[in-house]
């Protein structure tokens, strides 16, 4: 496999989470605004910021505004995080690792872009876009159920499968760094009407809202909450789950190459601090200095798999 | 146009009803209804946008993909006009490769007087880094792409040998494709002859050309420019069906003697490279210095029997539109045999009768560039207009040996789809041959190019043309 071809693999894959995540945060803001117009520019503002786009989206308008800020979210291709901007990425990895793919694989993601593309060719209109948003989630899943039923397990398949889970504890975890705060235990807040709504957000925003009411009984409490994103490894979206997958797939890289380098030591040292880790003791660290922590190891990381397997010269 | 040729038309001939190969396609098509048919071409449309076969247009400073347009309808031979199609460019791509081996070693065609010296000496297309070298096998043009063209029952010309990097080939294979899908009836109906092993016949012919340093079952692998490259579908698809990697220059380098690819493991060596990137840009270090886009030293590695290059450097010379009026002269020095296709008349303007007969004549001529391709830089006399003409004459005077010169041809015409039924249009047909040590394999079918736009005879893609399955039929 070529060291490119695997690069290729990992970004479509990453692109493709990036695509879908992008559209829940909307669908997440869109809910606040909806229903509680006060709380919406703080909650647009912190959805740029999760994904470090304040300072682009400030440099083009002037304040932040919903209609404008999900346009620049959805369709702006100036925007390299935007949903436009994340499947045209996505493509162009599928295109330079065509071989790679089934024809499954390609098509549903050439579909996806050649549908998005006609979708949001014009800036979308309110009462459109809960339909667009679960159009960007429909097809991105559709792409994944593809390399799963069609895939060979190799090591494409691998670096795939590393891809999507790397981008999806990423998101997770930006979300988690904006809102540490009203994860916090504070008796001020405990019970109000505002964070459970806040809370919520979270749980939108991470696709997590359905399977937390499942699992917790519907209780909302900001340390179940914060337990569950980031330890609870039933949950396909916590850090703890991703992590346990892309070291599954970097262990089955190492059987089928016969050798370890040295990203296996990384990925072992985060999975192990998961293992190790009680929610209280995250709370006594700090919540916030953890999540910070997580994403300098995430990057660290990131480069290293890059090296170790010559994704670029 | 004063006095319109008669075209050969080769669905209904000169006369009455169809000619009997497309009696029975005739049949299933009168059953049909146009506009169903119509609805089934708009589905075809969306399956090739669907797969992505498509090639990039660069304007206006943006990159925009197109299609090339396909018709349903297709065009049809049989299998004896096959047998000597089929005979014939077995027999060019023979010669070809003999000459490119002479042209490059003892030039015996010269000594012998078959071909001036000038027409080799003076030529871009000739490489003087390839003098001496000895490709793996012998085999200069591996994969050769003849475009031939027909204007009566009996009456194919070849109008150019492709020698170098011909394209379209994954056309062939999608347009099959797509016509399976869309009237699988139809080929219960008719025996039309598989053209889907041609994947499996180029790796085949490529591996059997393995260099000497190839010591083990030979890797594989096709170089492309890149994903802006016009064609860079067709290299996927190609490396894809193979099951062989599709590298660019950045992923390759000289490691040991040997060319190699950057692999999650290491660097691997590669013994056959299907390079789709042309001479210029193959080697910075031997060729142009400025290409990114090749592996620097890969010609070296070359000449000392690392790697085998398909199609081999310096092939150009041998399609070569100059060279070309040579042909038959060619086919009957390396063969002993009288070339079985034959020439379009050509007149070489370099040469003074010639180009004097050519000003004479020029609203009934073609006029083409020597080195030109794609259908751009020429002129087709009776379609232009007095001011056309009158700014070529200017052009062709000050530099006449960059010109040949060609009677239009009445090519002939299959019918396509439109509105109001079926309608004639001017087609061309490219088969495509391998040649390896083993010998040349010519893959039944082509690519049929239609020119869409009525009367008219340009069938390039870049100047409005499409393309249609092409049947070959079983005995």
């Amino acid at each position: 496999m070529l060291g490119k071809t695997a690069g290729g693999v990992f970004w479509l894959m990453r692109y493709m989470e990036r695509t879908e995540n992008m559209a829940r945060m909307i669908d997440a803001g869109l809910r606040i605004s909806l229903t509680r117009s006060s709380a919406a520019e703080s909650e647009w503002t912190s959805i740029l910021n999760a994904n470090g786009l304040l300072a682009a989206y400030l440099d083009k308008h002037q304040e932040v505004e919903g209609a404008k800020v999900i346009n620049f979210l959805l369709r702006d291709r100036a925007n390299p995080s935007s949903v436009m901007s994340a499947v045209e990425a996505a493509r162009t990895n599928a295109r330079l690792v065509r071989t790679a793919l089934t024809r499954e694989v390609w098509e549903a993601v050439n579909e996806c872009w050649m549908e998005l593309c006609a979708l949001l060719d014009r800036p979308a209109k309110a009462q459109d876009l809960p339909a667009i948003l679960q159009i960007i989630r429909q097809r991105s899943a559709y792409v994944r159920g593809s390399l799963a039923g069609t895939m060979v397990r190799n090591d494409v398949y691998d670096f795939a499968r590393i891809g999507t889970f790397f981008e999806r504890a990423d998101n997770a975890a930006r979300v988690l760094d904006v809102k540490y705060y009203i994860l916090l235990p504070s008796i001020m807040h405990v019970g109000s009407a505002s964070d459970n709504v806040q809370w919520e957000t979270i749980l939108r925003a991470t696709s997590s809202a359905r399977a937390y009411q499942t699992l917790h009984e519907g209780e909302y409490d900001p340390r179940m909450i914060a337990q569950f994103l980031i330890l609870d490894k039933r949950l396909p979206r916590s850090l703890a789950f991703c992590y346990r997958k892309i070291s599954d797939n970097l262990d089955y890289v190492a059987k089928d190459y016969g050798d370890r380098r040295p990203c296996h030591g990384l990925v072992e040292q985060i999975c192990h601090r998961f293992e190790t880790m009680t929610i209280d003791k995250i709370f006594e660290y700090g919540l916030h200095e953890f999540v910070t922590e997580f994403l300098a190891d995430s990057q660290a990381l990131g480069r290293q798999i890059e090296q170790d397997y010559r994704f670029y010269e | 146009m004063a006095n319109t040729p008669r075209f050969y038309d080769e669905m209904f001939g000169t006369g009455d009803g169809p000619r009997a190969p497309y009696r029975d396609y005739d049949a299933w098509f009168s059953g049909e209804e146009v506009n169903n048919l119509r609805r089934k071409s708009m589905q075809a449309e969306a399956l090739f946008r669907l797969t992505g076969i498509t090639f990039n247009v660069y304007g206006m400073g943006e990159e925009t993909e197109r299609l090339i347009p396909f018709d349903i309808v297709p065009r049809i031979i049989t299998a004896k006009e096959w047998s000597t199609l089929e005979r014939g460019i077995d027999q060019r791509v023979r010669a070809i490769n003999s000459f490119l081996h002479d042209i490059y070693h003892r030039q015996e065609i010269i000594r012998a007087g078959r071909v001036p010296a000038e027409m080799i000496a003076r030529n871009d297309a000739f490489l003087p880094q390839m003098i001496g070298v000895a490709p793996p096998g012998n085999i200069y043009t591996h994969i050769v792409g003849t475009d031939l063209v027909r204007t009566g029952e009996n009456d194919f010309y070849v109008l150019e040998d492709n020698a170098r990097t011909p394209s379209g080939v994954s056309y062939m294979l999608e347009n099959r494709e797509t016509m399976l899908h869309m009237f699988p009836e139809l080929f219960s109906q008719v025996k039309v002859r598989r053209v889907s092993q041609y994947p499996r016949s180029l790796r085949r012919s490529l591996a059997a050309c393995q260099p000497p340093a190839c010591s083990d079952y030979p890797t594989v692998a096709v170089l492309t420019p890149g994903i802006h490259n016009s064609a860079y579908y067709e290299h996927a698809f190609l490396a894809d069906q193979m099951g062989v990697e599709l590298v660019e220059g950045a992923d390759l380098r000289v490691v040991d003697g040997r060319v190699a690819m950057r692999t999650t493991r290491g660097y691997t060596p590669i013994d056959v490279l299907y390079r789709r990137v042309d001479d210029d840009f193959l080697d910075p270090m031997n060729f142009n210095a400025d290409s990114m886009l090749g592996v620097p030293g890969i010609l070296d590695v070359y000449r000392a029997g690392g790697i085998t290059i398909a199609n081999a450097p310096g092939t150009g010379i041998a399609d070569d539109k100059a060279i070309y009026s040579y042909m038959p002269e060619i086919v009957e020095f390396y063969t002993g045999e009288k070339a079985i296709l034959k020439n379009v008349p050509t007149y070489r303007c370099s040469e003074p009768e010639a180009l004097k007969y050519v000003l004479d004549n020029l609203a009934e001529l073609v006029v083409k560039e020597v080195h030109g391709s794609g259908g751009y830089g020429m002129l087709v006399g009776p379609a232009a207009s007095k001011k056309e003409i009158a700014g070529f004459r200017a052009k062709l005077m000050a530099k006449p040996g960059n010109y040949i010169a060609q009677p239009t041809l009445s090519l002939s015409t299959v019918p396509i789809l439109t509105k109001a039924g079926l309608a004639p249009r001017h087609v061309d047909l490219r088969p495509f041959a391998l040649a390896s040590p083993k010998g040349v394999e010519i893959i039944p079918g082509g690519l049929t190019r239609v020119a869409l736009k009525k009367g008219s005879l340009v069938v390039n893609s870049s100047q409005g043309g499409g393309t249609k399955d092409t049947w070959v039929l079983e005995d």
